[in-house]
């Protein structure tokens, strides 16, 4: 099975980057069809496509939306493009490749919430999906697809980005709220959720980059076109980044459903002479999958939950079987420890505590017991703080240490890793 | 003591009408100074920026030490920026950046005897298809080896 090309079809010219090129290829038909339908309508088609956020929780879109208060208090549309998912890149191709797609799924999408002022939440190192988001908007005022009375529709929308300075956490909803405000990037207890009370107190929708290109594409094709890609609960195509130990590393964008082993086809397989050894299927916070269960995997909401992981971001990092385990995880626990915002004792101490741990174990001077500390540190921090990077930190460790055990054994008693036989000094320094 | 210069000042009070609140122009204004502070935010430029915003430097030095593109201490005029988080460990990053310190003769977050280059290991940079990568201040080079990066770093001015 290849890829379907349906948010990606006109990727590969040049000119779609560029307003007239977008428009040659059928940009902004949707946006001025849209402002012409009733924003209750678009609702109501998102909730039928089955569209589902695609930054991560994989929350349906329409819900979303219909959280908003029943009023004329003014509302905001935050684009979630801080893309700091470890193994995400497909954000920054989006934002490059197609930057008025993006902007006409937010029109369209501001146009249905009634929102005259969106914001997009770039990283602050895309440096060039910055500037090619800067560049598209400044196209889109010019023509007069933002600005007063869009279409001749009657409505206005302004739109502007504001550039991140480098903190996963901002990738949390409630945190990029408060980085937008002029704070620390973090999070905020839910509820009030953004819907009610966002950015300013205001209401507020925060979707995801890729969340916000398909609605165009189901205003385009209408809720029954959209879904004929997919399963029956996880709908239309997704955007995966594949990277790791693949031959062709790269975004790829299949239908929901679509089978793991598959995809990692797609991104050429293996190097010659390696085994597949495990499998991150949705970005570094989902549990690690082990080889076997990769095999078996497909990559939609249901499968991936039914095999105690997640789709994530859509981020798939690949394996083999010369890499060790217990150095891996070194490098996730250093990325969550150094990633959280210390608002929560949970994940400020927890996370701490985990990279110590593994890391003791990396230089030698680990015990048996560790192994059963982090397992115990891990399940405190599960469930306990205001947002879900305390999880993300825990999930990782709990299926490392259960699935490839025997690694981190072998680690404790020798000093050195069972697969590079090499201490973790010789490894990487 | 740090000051803006002109075009930075009024860079700075674009900022500070463009959003809802005052508070949103720190970030974009930070950036602004880091610039003209030879990449990293010094005691003075936060209270340069306090006096020019009218906001107390509590409140700026609150959101500069929470995000990791502000730089506390000085960088090389490069500060080059090697991803190491997990799909870049897979495929040598660590190495690589561990390459650069020994070519450089400078350990990692140090600045070179020449004042060009900082060496730092950071976290996802986004670049995980085309690892290992490295950011040379604000320009993305990706799928290098230990000898491309090197040559990257050699040619520059």
């Amino acid at each position: 099975m290849s890829e379907v090309k349906y948010l990606t079809e006109f990727y590969h010219l040049n000119e779609f980057q560029g307003l007239e090129g977008y428009k040659k290829n059928g940009g902004y038909v949707e946006a001025a069809k849209a402002l012409k339908m009733k924003p209750e309508e678009i609702i109501d088609e998102v909730k039928k496509s089955g569209l589902r956020g695609r930054g991560g929780a994989g929350f349906s879109t329409g819900m979303k939306w219909g959280f908003l208060p029943k009023n004329n208090e003014p509302r905001y549309l935050l684009c979630n493009a801080d893309e700091g998912e470890p193994g995400t890149f497909k954000d920054r191709l989006m934002m490059e490749r197609a930057p008025h797609q993006l902007i006409e799924g937010m029109i369209i999408s501001a146009f249905a919430i009634n929102s005259k002022k969106s914001y997009i939440y770039i990283r602050g190192e895309y440096d060039y999906p910055i500037a090619c988001v800067r560049k598209a908007i400044e196209e889109a005022y010019a023509a007069g697809y933002l600005g007063k009375n869009i279409f001749g529709s009657g409505f206005d929308h302004d739109m502007d980005v504001y550039v991140g300075a480098g903190a996963y956490i901002c990738g949390e909803e409630t945190g990029m709220i408060s980085s937008l405000e002029g704070l620390k990037g973090q999070p905020k207890l839910k509820p009030p959720f953004p819907a009610v009370q966002g950015y300013l107190r205001k209401p507020t929708i925060v979707n995801n980059v890729e969340t916000l290109a398909a609605v165009k594409y189901i205003i385009r094709d209408g809720a029954q076109g959209y879904k004929k890609y997919g399963t029956e609960k996880s709908t239309g195509t997704k955007l995966f980044s594949v990277s790791g130990n693949v031959m062709k590393p790269g975004n790829f964008e299949v239908p929901l459903g679509y089978p793991l082993k598959d995809l990692i086809e797609l991104a050429g397989g293996m190097k010659p002479g390696r085994k597949l050894k495990a499998v991150i299927p949705g970005g570094s916070s989902a549990p690690v999958l082990n080889a076997e269960e990769a095999m078996k995997a497909t990559m939609d909401y249901e499968n991936l939950a039914s095999l105690g992981t997640m789709l994530g971001s859509g981020a798939v990092i690949v394996i083999d079987d010369s890499q060790c385990m217990v150095d891996m995880l070194g490098t996730l626990t250093h990325f969550y420890h150094h990633e959280s915002c210390g608002q929560c004792t949970p994940c400020r101490e927890g996370t701490g505590w985990l990279d110590k741990i593994v890391h003791s174990i990396l230089e030698g001077r680990g015990r048996l017991q560790d192994i059963d500390l982090l397992i115990k540190v891990a399940d405190n921090m599960k469930g306990r703080t205001i947002c879900a990077l305390s999880d993300a930190a825990a999930l990782p460790v709990l299926s490392f240490v259960s699935k490839f055990r025997e690694e981190f054994e072998f680690f404790v008693r020798e000093g050195r890793s069972q697969v590079k036989g090499t201490n973790y000094a010789q490894m990487h320094h | 003591m740090f000051q803006l210069s002109s075009e930075g000042l009024q860079a700075v009070k674009k900022e500070l009408s463009r959003y809802e609140t005052k508070d949103s122009a720190i970030i974009p204004s930070l950036f602004i100074a880091q610039k003209e502070n030879n990449g990293w935010v010094s005691k003075d430029v936060v209270d340069h920026l306090s006096k020019v915003m009218e906001i107390p430097e509590s409140k700026i030095n609150e959101v500069f030490k929470f995000y990791t593109m502000f730089n506390q201490k000085p960088v090389g005029k490069y500060h080059v920026q090697v991803c190491a988080t997990i799909s870049c460990a897979l495929v040598g990053a660590r190495e690589l950046s561990s390459h650069l310190c020994h070519e450089l003769k400078v350990k990692h977050n140090e600045v070179t005897e020449d004042g060009r280059f900082t060496i730092s290991r950071v976290e996802c940079l986004g670049s995980c298809g085309t690892a290992p990568m490295m950011q040379v201040n604000d320009r993305y080079y990706e799928n290098l080896t230990n000898e491309s990066a090197m040559n990257i770093l050699r040619g520059l001015k």
